[in-house]
C-alpha cells in the first residue's frame, strides 16, 4: 500500500486490500467521489448507498455496512457508471465482487431476491450446460415461497405471464443437456478445488 | 458468403426468445453470412455466474471460447449478454495472469485449451461493420416507408467497451432502420437499461424502468419498439402487460429484433421471421409491410 492510500484508509480487518486484491478491484483506488456513477445509475435511488457512497465506505472499511447493503444486489449492469466514470473505476465489476463477498460472509441482504435468483441460475447452467428457463423460475419462486420471501399472491401474478411465453412457443417444457456436461462438470470441480480467483 | 462461428444462446436458440434465433438464421442467406452454431456450447454463465463464483464464471466461458478457437472463426452472438460475458472473460483472462493460469488448469483437466485469439462480436455489428448499410441498402426489396420505429439499444451492445459506437448516444442501430425506410422516432431512452433479469427476482423495479422505455417511444409517437437484445425483448414484450396494469398506462407496442425488420425490408417470408411469437401482436402495425412481401421474394430471386 502507498502512503496516499494509507491516508486515505481506516482499513483495520482489511476490507480495503480485500476489495483491492480481486479482478477489477484495484480500480476503486483512482476513485474521486464525483458522483458521476450515482447520477448515472438508474436504481441509485432505490439502493442502501449509492455507488460512490458504496466506493467511500469501503474505503473506510465498513465491511458490514457495504456486504449487508441492498446496493449491489439491485445493480443491472447496465455500465453506464463504467463508460461515464472519469477515473475508469470499474464500478460494476466491484458491484459483482461485492455480491460475491457477501454471500462468502453470510451477509446477504434478506430484503432483495437477487441471489435466490443466481442460485437456481447457477444451478441450472450447472446441470444442463445451459439455463432451463421454466426450471430455473420454478426453483427460484419455490425457493422463495418456502423461505417466506414471498406470498403465494406474488406467484399467482406471474401465471398469466408464463401461459403466455408458453402458448407462444417461448418456453421450452424439457431441459436440453449438452453432450458435453461431464466435461464442463469437471472444469467447475477443478475451479472449486482450486479456490476461487485469486 | 462470409463465415462464422455462430453462439445463439440459452435464450435465443429456443427459449424466450427463440424468435430471434429463428429470424437470425431466416435473413442470414440473404446478407450473405453463414452462421455456424458451435458444436456443443454451454451457457456463457452471463451476470448470475459471474457474480456468484468468478473463476468458474471465467472457465465456463472459457470452455466456449476454447471450442470456438478450434474453428478458426471470429464467434457471433445475437445476444448482449453473452457477448458482454464472453468479452469479459476474455479480457480478464488477458489482464490477468494469475487467473489465466487457474484457467489453463481447469480447461487441461477436461482435456481443453484456450490460446487467448477468438475474436467475439455482436451480430449486430457484424451485420453493420462485415456486410455494410450500402450493401443492405441495395437488397431491400420491401422499403419500410411510414413504419415509425424507436430504436432501442438496451445496454450491453455498447457498454463496457468503448470503440464500435457511442455508449452514450449510439447511431448506428438509428442509421440501419432508415436504410430500410422506415422513420425514425426521437427516443431519449435508447440506451436506458431494462433491468434485465432483475426482472425476476426484483419486478416492482423493473417495471419501473419498463414504463420509462416505453413512455419515452410512445410519446414519441413509435409504432414499435426494435431491439438488439433477447432479455430487453422479453421485458418490453412479455411484461409490456404487467408495466400497463401497474402505471395504469394502455400501451401497445410491439418489440421487435432487429434481424426482424431487417428480413421484412429483404421480402423474406414473414413466417420463418418468427413474429407471431410476440405476445404484443405486431399484426396490424406490419400489415402494410407483410402483405407486399411474396411477389418482393420473386423480384429478389431473379436479381
Amino acid at each position: 500500500m502507498n502512503k496516499i492510500d494509507q491516508r486515505l484508509t481506516v482499513d483495520e480487518d482489511g476490507f480495503l486490500e480485500e476489495a483491492y486484491s480481486v479482478p477489477g478491484g484495484e480500480s476503486v483506488r483512482w476513485c474521486v467521489q464525483c458522483g458521476m456513477c450515482s447520477g448515472s445509475c438508474p436504481n441509485a435511488t432505490l439502493m442502501d448507498y449509492s455507488p460512490r457512497g458504496i466506493i467511500a465506505l469501503i474505503r473506510a472499511g465498513q465491511r458490514h455496512d457495504v456486504l449487508a447493503s441492498n446496493s449491489m444486489w439491485i445493480c443491472a449492469s447496465c455500465y453506464l457508471c463504467t463508460v461515464r466514470c472519469p477515473k475508469d473505476v470499474k464500478i460494476t465489476e466491484l458491484m459483482h465482487t461485492l455480491e460475491r463477498l457477501s454471500a462468502y460472509y453470510g451477509l446477504t441482504n434478506k430484503r432483495v431476491l437477487t441471489s435466490a435468483m443466481y442460485k437456481a441460475f447457477v444451478n441450472s447452467v450447472k446441470s444442463n450446460g445451459r439455463v432451463y428457463e421454466l426450471g430455473m423460475m420454478m426453483k427460484f419462486y419455490l425457493s422463495t415461497l418456502l423461505t417466506g420471501k414471498i406470498n403465494p399472491f406474488a406467484l399467482i401474478k406471474m401465471l398469466p405471464l408464463a401461459l403466455k411465453l408458453m402458448l407462444h412457443g417461448r418456453m421450452s417444457i424439457k431441459p436440453t443437456k449438452i453432450k458435453g456436461s461431464k466435461q464442463l462438470k469437471t472444469i467447475v470441480e477443478r475451479a472449486q478445488a482450486l479456490g476461487g480467483a485469486r | 458468403m462470409k463465415y462464422y462461428a455462430y453462439f445463439p444462446g440459452c435464450s435465443s436458440s429456443e427459449g424466450t426468445a427463440v424468435a430471434y434465433g429463428l429470424s437470425t438464421q431466416a435473413i442470414a442467406g440473404a446478407l450473405g453470412i453463414e452462421l455456424i452454431e458451435l458444436e456443443d456450447w454451454n451457457c456463457c454463465g452471463s451476470v448470475p455466474y459471474g457474480s456468484t463464483n468468478e473463476l468458474e464464471a471465467v472457465c465456463i466461458a472459457a470452455r466456449d471460447l476454447a471450442l470456438a478457437e478450434k474453428t478458426g472463426l471470429n464467434l457471433v452472438t445475437p445476444c448482449s449478454s453473452c457477448y458482454t460475458t464472453l468479452n469479459r472473460a476474455n479480457s480478464l483472462l488477458r489482464q490477468y495472469p494469475e487467473l489465466k493460469g487457474k484457467a489453463d488448469e481447469c480447461l487441461a483437466a477436461a482435456g481443453l485449451k484456450y490460446e487467448g485469439g477468438v475474436k467475439v462480436r455482436h451480430l449486430f455489428e457484424v451485420i453493420y461493420n462485415d456486410i455494410g448499410l450500402e450493401v443492405i441498402e441495395s437488397k431491400v426489396v420491401n422499403p419500410l416507408h411510414g413504419l415509425r420505429v424507436a430504436p432501442y439499444y438496451g445496454c450491453q451492445l455498447v457498454r463496457p467497451e468503448p470503440g464500435f459506437d457511442n455508449p452514450n448516444n449510439p447511431q448506428s442501430l438509428d442509421r440501419l432502420i432508415v436504410s430500410l425506410g422506415a422513420e425514425l422516432v426521437p427516443f431519449p431512452s435508447k440506451d436506458h437499461c431494462c433491468g434485465g433479469s432483475l426482472v425476476i427476482p426484483e419486478p416492482d423495479l423493473t417495471l419501473g424502468l419498463i414504463h420509462q422505455i416505453l413512455e419515452s417511444a410512445a410519446s414519441n409517437g413509435a409504432q414499435c419498439i426494435v431491439t438488439v437484445c433477447p432479455l430487453c425483448q422479453t421485458n418490453l414484450d412479455a411484461y409490456q402487460a404487467m408495466a400497463n396494469r401497474k402505471f395504469r398506462t394502455k400501451y401497445n407496442l410491439p418489440t421487435l429484433f432487429f434481424t426482424q425488420l431487417i428480413g421484412l425490408a429483404l421480402g423474406i417470408e414473414p413466417k420463418s421471421l418468427a413474429l407471431d411469437k410476440s405476445i404484443v401482436s405486431a399484426e396490424t402495425v406490419l400489415s402494410p409491410y407483410t402483405k407486399v412481401a411474396e411477389p418482393a421474394v420473386q423480384t429478389s430471386r431473379k436479381v
